[in-house]
């Protein structure tokens, strides 16, 4: 018999991290406290791996032969290991840091989904190492056969908890490179169509849980690598389908299988800590897709299910009608602005690929020294993550009391002289509270109509927003377009206001 | 630790990340992906102990070589993970700042 033996000593140090976990979140509450919350993540993470290192310390053993006959097995600290294992942090360390420092905040979704990868990958590791060496991982018996070799027996238990562990895991790898590779522009943002894939994806998952269903009653190694070579394709085929502006569901989406698989392995392991933590990032994750979901009115399934407005041509006005609408100019735009009393900018996408938030901050700058009122609205799926824009804006050293929320805020434009959208386009599209026809119909959208002016930044009059349908927005009477690249246009009313 | 204890433990975590982000403001939501991604790296926790077994030879260790540098390399991913997420979070973090309030002379 092998028992993992852990000392209570070492339990509590990892229920106190586990501690240290909730309140790193807790401190997300406002940003006043989040840089305090973020230190408890911070230590958290340090009493985790420290107790492991001490509960955990390589050792090797020495056998001793005495002139007198008897042997004896003297242990060791194996310092080769202890070497081995720091420089690994050690490497980590500085290829974490220098990442953290060097990227672009434009370029946080595809970070975040890189580093999803990374806790998958790490998590499909440690599963293979526990089915490798059970032993080290207390999860198995010793049996010890008249004839043949001792082997080890893996607890059925544990053979669900790793078998569910190294699937997650790797469906949140192989997901998350197909995310990372489509966010970083590798690969087209257009969902990519397989036939038959909801039979394929059916039939892999029933796949994937038969198997381990199996596991139970056979722990032999081709169930175990088919197992994890079904979840890394299964990965491969969910994220594959959907397009770039569905990206905030699944970014949230893999945020959240991350720490399903943390959580899962904290079941192999017995282990407080990963399984608090893994509770925490699984919950945290399933609510921001639900929030994303909610912002789209549309349900998980459907965006699981890949492919928005490309099935329902037929819905929906089609685009670039010739109907007419009004172009302005930079110095129209600063002109009514500087004249206003309020003006609410409604930040998208297009302002992250235009780079345009450090002077659209300068625009505001401008505007707030002549008396205007200066507001941020912010949809909850502009951008390609939950909270990109603040982010961004955050950057360009905008105020975050200066920034609302859809809810916040909506009620207002009503009350506002100059609505200038930049980058946003179906999230404004008033088609989604009127046309029942309209594939974004039901959309909860700001409200950015009834401005008594919209400055509204496109590139073209060409294109449409991602869901494929046309804004009725450009056409109305009240709607001014300025037609360029975003940062140029801004740059140009700047130099308008001076 | 029994299996029920261990559920309860994952059941009860479950209901506290439920109220703890309903209470994140929706503007620290990416320093929350950010966040969450780098304490989901606890797994290193895993990653250590199969680094740090002992390798033992014979069938019964037939596996643990591997593991260990499984392991190992699972370190590298977790630690890459957690040093740059906490730093990233904190780099987000510092950018939000308040309105600056005219001082009172």
């Amino acid at each position: 018999m092998h028992e993992l033996t852990v000392s209570p000593w070492a339990s509590l140090a990892y229920l106190v991290a586990g501690v240290c976990f909730i309140l790193a979140l807790r401190g997300l509450s406002s940003p006043a406290s989040s840089q305090r919350g973020n230190r408890f993540g911070i230590i958290g993470m340090t009493i985790a791996v420290v107790t492991t290192l001490v509960t955990h310390v390589p050792v090797v053993q020495h056998l001793l032969v005495s002139d007198a006959g008897p042997t004896m097995a003297v242990r060791t600290i194996d310092w080769v290991t202890v070497v081995e294992i720091l420089a690994a942090i050690g490497v980590g360390a500085a290829i974490g840091l220098v990442t953290a420092r060097r990227i672009a905040m434009t370029a946080m979704p595809q970070l975040v989904a890189a580093f999803h990868s990374l806790v998958g990958l790490a998590a499909v590791l440690v599963g293979v190492a526990a089915y490798l060496n059970p032993q080290a991982f207390g999860i198995s018996n010793l049996v010890i056969p008249l004839i043949g070799q001792p082997f080890a027996v893996i607890h059925p238990v544990s053979r669900i908890e790793l078998g569910l562990g190294v699937a997650i895991g790797a469906i949140t790898f192989s997901g998350s490179v197909i995310a990372f590779l489509k966010l970083n522009g590798n690969m087209g943002g257009k969902p990519i169509m397989l036939p038959g894939r909801h039979v394929i994806n059916i039939a892999l998952l029933a796949a994937i849980l038969g198997l381990i269903a199996y596991f139970v009653t056979d722990q032999s190694a081709w169930i175990f690598w088919t197992i994890t070579g079904l979840s890394f394709v299964i990965g491969f085929l969910l994220i594959v389908p959907i397009g770039g502006a569905d990206m905030p569901v699944v970014v949230s989406m893999l945020n959240s299988y991350s720490g399903w698989a943390a959580a899962a392995m904290g079941f192999t392991l017995h282990n407080s800590a990963m399984i608090i933590t893994g509770a925490l990032v699984g919950s945290s994750g399933a609510i921001l897709s639900y929030i994303m979901c909610r912002a789209m009115n549309r349900s998980f399934i459907s965006v699981i299910a890949g492919g928005f407005g490309q099935s329902s041509d037929a819905g929906g006005p089609a685009a670039a009608s010739d109907r007419p609408w009004k172009r302005g100019s930079a110095e129209d735009a600063a002109f009514l602005m500087s004249q206003a009393e309020q003006v609410i900018i409604v930040p998208g996408y297009g302002m992250a690929v235009a780079q345009a938030q450090h002077v659209l901050r300068e625009m505001g700058d401008k505007l707030k020294a002549e008396g205007v009122r200066v507001k941020y609205a912010i949809h909850p799926v502009a951008g390609r993550m939950p909270g990109h824009m603040n982010v961004l804006l955050a950057e360009a050293n905008v105020p975050y009391d200066d920034v609302f929320e859809l809810e916040d805020i909506n009620s207002e434009f009503a009350q506002t002289d100059v609505a200038f959208v930049i980058g946003a386009n179906d999230v404004t599209n008033p088609a989604a509270k009127t046309d029942k026809s309209s594939p974004i119909y039901g959309m909860p959208v700001l409200d950015v109509e009834k401005a008594k002016t919209v400055l509204f930044i496109k590139r073209s009059m060409g294109g449409v927003g991602y869901a494929g349908v046309d804004n009725d927005l450009f056409y109305r009477d009240n709607t001014m377009m300025l037609l360029a690249d975003a940062k140029k246009m801004v740059e140009d009313i700047v130099k308008a206001l001076d | 630790m029994d299996f029920i204890a261990i559920l309860s433990i994952f059941v009860l975590a479950c209901f506290v990340g439920y109220f703890v982000v309903w209470a994140v403001t929706p503007a620290l939501h990416t320093p929350l992906m950010a966040v969450t991604n780098a304490i989901s790296s606890v797994i290193i926790v895993g990653a250590l102990i199969a680094a740090a077994a002992p390798t033992v030879l014979g069938a019964i260790g037939a596996g643990s070589g591997v593991a260990k540098a499984l392991g190992l390399l699972a370190v590298v991913l977790a630690s890459i993970n957690i040093f740059g997420g906490f730093a990233v979070t904190a780099r987000m973090l510092a950018m939000y700042k308040k309105k600056e309030r005219p001082v009172a002379k």
